[in-house]
């Protein structure tokens, strides 16, 4: 003979067993639901409030070839490392936009900003900034270039920089720009002068 | 008096023999033109050229596979019927007779015909070959069916053919590699068979000349070797220059004119200029039929150079460079503008080499090396892009210097910082001669590999249509302009580059 209280137990068991079946599978089809991460393009981190400053971010336009000093407001935090990450932030928020004028990857961020002393500034960008970048000698100068203008100008102090993908040395950026060695800023600065002229 | 009595007789007793070998001599010559030609597929390969019979069986044409991977490497065979396998270098391979189907590597591979085994020969149908030894060899293999004619790697001798313009009757053909072939001649017609050398078509197989004398040469490719028939209204005599790269074909009777001129020696540190109507005059050894195994003339002075320009067709083999459009890759617009600017410089009297001319991969640190090598005296790398208009020219973006040269080395990062000067005025020239045809023109620097890393003066062209249809980058006439350009601006600057050693 089974005890009673033994059939209650298991039938609140049981109860339970299909209660969270029922549950589980309604989640699931939630999660099914939501976009994917990867075309994600919210920012990773909080975005800066506080007071805004202005900085001149130095603009691709893919129409003419060119780069353009453009000045903006944005916040900017007091740190100086987090003040480039979002400088940088900006400038590719700018060319993320619907009217883009030097359309790069959706998805396309700025990993982290390293300034190590002395002059050095290491920009880590994600996979998808480097993967889905349009091909062309023009186009990824114009990036590069751009990346590398907006920093040294808004940043003192900065003489060579270095450009990482997701955190590794990366030969070029989509084939044409090397990225394996370290850009004299000198050098960026003769080539901005070049780039902001059509000829 | 006695013994020449005795050779008589002796004479008189061959004399009847005549009779029996004449008709066992009919005999063989005519079984011998009743038996079919054989036929032979030319191999050509930097390890050796060479030619292997070919076979035909089953309505197709087969190759013994030992024969065509033994002056490769090391080949070993082990037949056991049905199955034939054959180990070449580190490469296994197997074949089972009868069956299409073979396992190279532990990978299937399909054949387009059987595989036969003809005592103990294993036979391979020849147009399974750009397939297989691909996998083999571990690089491509271009075979050229029609003629009988297989490419093993990058190799390929290219030619250009200009005339004099000073003798509009005299033509001269450089090669981009020494080359023997035969002459033969008929009325109105020179013939040069090229049966040992991986001569090429140029870009148009039919060229035609502006002049009275000599009114086209055409390319033509058969039974495993390339002709070239030059028509002429006058008969022509071959001179073979001491290091076979130049064939001038001049009038048979101005010939003693021809030897009787100064010889010419390339000033130190100046580039050989075999194609110009100076080059003519070097010594050369005339060939009027059958040319010399050897050249008989020693050359005349050491040669610094062996190319005054590098052309370098950018990307290739699994790097395709910028989709252009979903059709159309960079690494082939960077080809075909890389061999008409080819034409175009030794049209000029440019030794140019071509450092990419197939749809090889070549890594940027091979480039750099191999223009370095040369000792050229310009490098050009060619780019195309689907965005903007015009031409864009750069010239290198040192990276930020991380050391100092140590005595006679140089950093490889910045080799060409003392070529700067030199590779900016290369660009000011060329883009000269791009504004005087109305292309857009911008220069530039660029942190764009290898300029950065090659000792010489360095640019990259970078071309972008003229319009926004991309298709145009395709078009001869517009690779034709922009590679006449570029040839120009680099002859304009030919002085100031040559005197660099």
């Amino acid at each position: 003979m089974i005890p009673r209280h033994f059939y209650i137990a298991a039938s609140v068991m049981l109860a339970a067993v299909l209660g969270m079946t029922i549950y589980a599978w309604r989640m699931r089809g939630r999660v099914a639901a939501t976009p994917a991460t990867s075309s994600d393009t919210r920012p990773v981190v909080a975005p800066v409030s506080g007071p805004t400053e202005q900085v001149t971010l130095f603009v691709a336009y893919d129409d003419l070839g060119i780069l353009r000093p453009q000045a903006a407001r944005i916040p900017l935090p007091s740190v100086r490392q987090q003040r480039a990450e979002e400088l940088l932030r900006a400038l590719i928020a700018l060319y993320l936009d619907k009217t883009s004028p030097h359309p790069i990857p959706v998805g396309s961020d700025i990993r982290s900003v390293y300034l190590v002393d002395p002059g050095l500034a290491v920009i880590d960008i994600n996979a998808a900034f480097a993967d889905g970048h349009r091909s062309g000698v023009l186009s990824e100068e114009l990036t590069v270039a751009s990346l590398l203008q907006t920093l040294s100008a808004n940043i003192p102090g900065i003489l060579k920089a270095k450009i990482l993908v997701e955190g590794q040395p990366r030969e070029t950026l989509a084939g044409h720009v090397d990225l394996s060695g370290f850009f004299d800023v000198t050098a960026v600065h003769q080539l901005t002068s070049e780039l902001e002229t059509q000829q | 008096m006695r013994s020449s009595r005795r050779h008589k007789s002796a004479t008189l007793r061959v004399i009847p023999l005549k009779w029996p070998v004449l008709f066992f001599l009919c005999i063989a010559i005519l079984a011998l033109s009743a038996a079919p030609a054989e036929r032979h597929l030319s191999v050509y390969s930097t390890a050796a050229n060479y030619s292997v019979p070919l076979e035909r069986l089953d309505g197709r044409d087969y190759v013994g596979l030992f024969e065509l991977l033994d002056p490769l490497g090391t080949v070993s065979v082990r037949s056991d019927p049905p199955r034939w396998r054959i180990h070449y270098n580190n490469v296994l391979a197997e074949f089972v007779v009868g069956k299409s189907r073979a396992r190279i590597q532990g990978r299937d591979a399909d054949l387009t015909g059987r595989f036969l085994l003809d005592s103990g020969r294993g036979l391979v149908p020849v147009d399974s070959l750009s397939s297989i030894l691909t996998r083999f060899l571990g690089g491509p293999a271009t075979l050229h069916e029609a003629s009988g004619r297989l490419f093993i790697g990058s190799i390929a001798t290219h030619f250009t053919a200009t005339v004099s313009p000073s003798d509009p009757s005299r033509l001269i053909f450089h090669f981009t590699a020494p080359v023997n072939p035969s002459v033969a001649t008929e009325p109105g017609k020179l013939h040069l068979t090229f049966r040992h050398e991986p001569v090429t078509a140029p870009a148009s197989p039919r060229l035609t000349f502006n002049s009275k004398s000599i009114s086209s040469a055409e390319y033509s490719e058969g039974d495993g070797a390339a002709e070239i028939t030059v028509s002429s209204a006058i008969p022509l005599i071959a001179n073979f220059s001491p290091d076979g790269r130049t064939i001038t074909l001049s009038p048979a009777k101005s010939q003693m004119a021809a030897n009787s001129a100064q010889t010419s020696i390339p000033a130190p540190g100046h580039a050989p200029e075999p194609a110009t109507p100076s080059a003519a005059t070097l010594p050369t050894e005339t060939r009027p039929v059958q040319p010399a195994t050897q050249p008989s003339l020693p050359p005349v002075a050491s040669i610094p150079r062996k190319y005054f320009a590098v052309v370098d067709a950018s990307h290739g083999g699994l790097d395709h460079g910028e989709a252009l459009s979903p059709t159309l890759a960079e690494k082939d617009v960077t080809v075909a503008i890389a061999r008409r600017l080819r034409q175009e410089l030794e049209s000029r009297g440019i030794s140019t080499l071509v450092l990419r001319d197939s749809d090889a991969n070549l890594s940027l640190d091979d480039r750099a090396f191999y223009a370095n090598n040369t000792h050229a005296a310009v490098y050009i790398a060619l780019h195309a892009a689907s965005n903007g208009q015009g031409v864009r020219l750069y010239t290198a973006m040192l990276p930020y210097a991380m050391g100092d040269d140590q005595g006679p080395f140089r950093l490889w990062g910045d080799a060409q910082s003392p070529a700067i000067p030199l590779s900016r005025a290369t660009a000011v020239s060329v883009a000269s001669e791009l504004k005087k045809l109305q292309v857009p023109v911008r220069t530039l620097t660029a942190p764009l590999r290898p300029l950065n890393n090659v000792l010489t003066a360095a640019i990259a062209v970078e071309v972008a249509p003229p319009a926004s249809d991309v298709s145009a980058l395709t078009a001869p006439d517009y690779q034709q302009l922009i590679a006449g350009a570029v040839a120009n601006g680099i002859v304009d600057i030919r002085s100031q580059l040559g005197a660099v050693p």
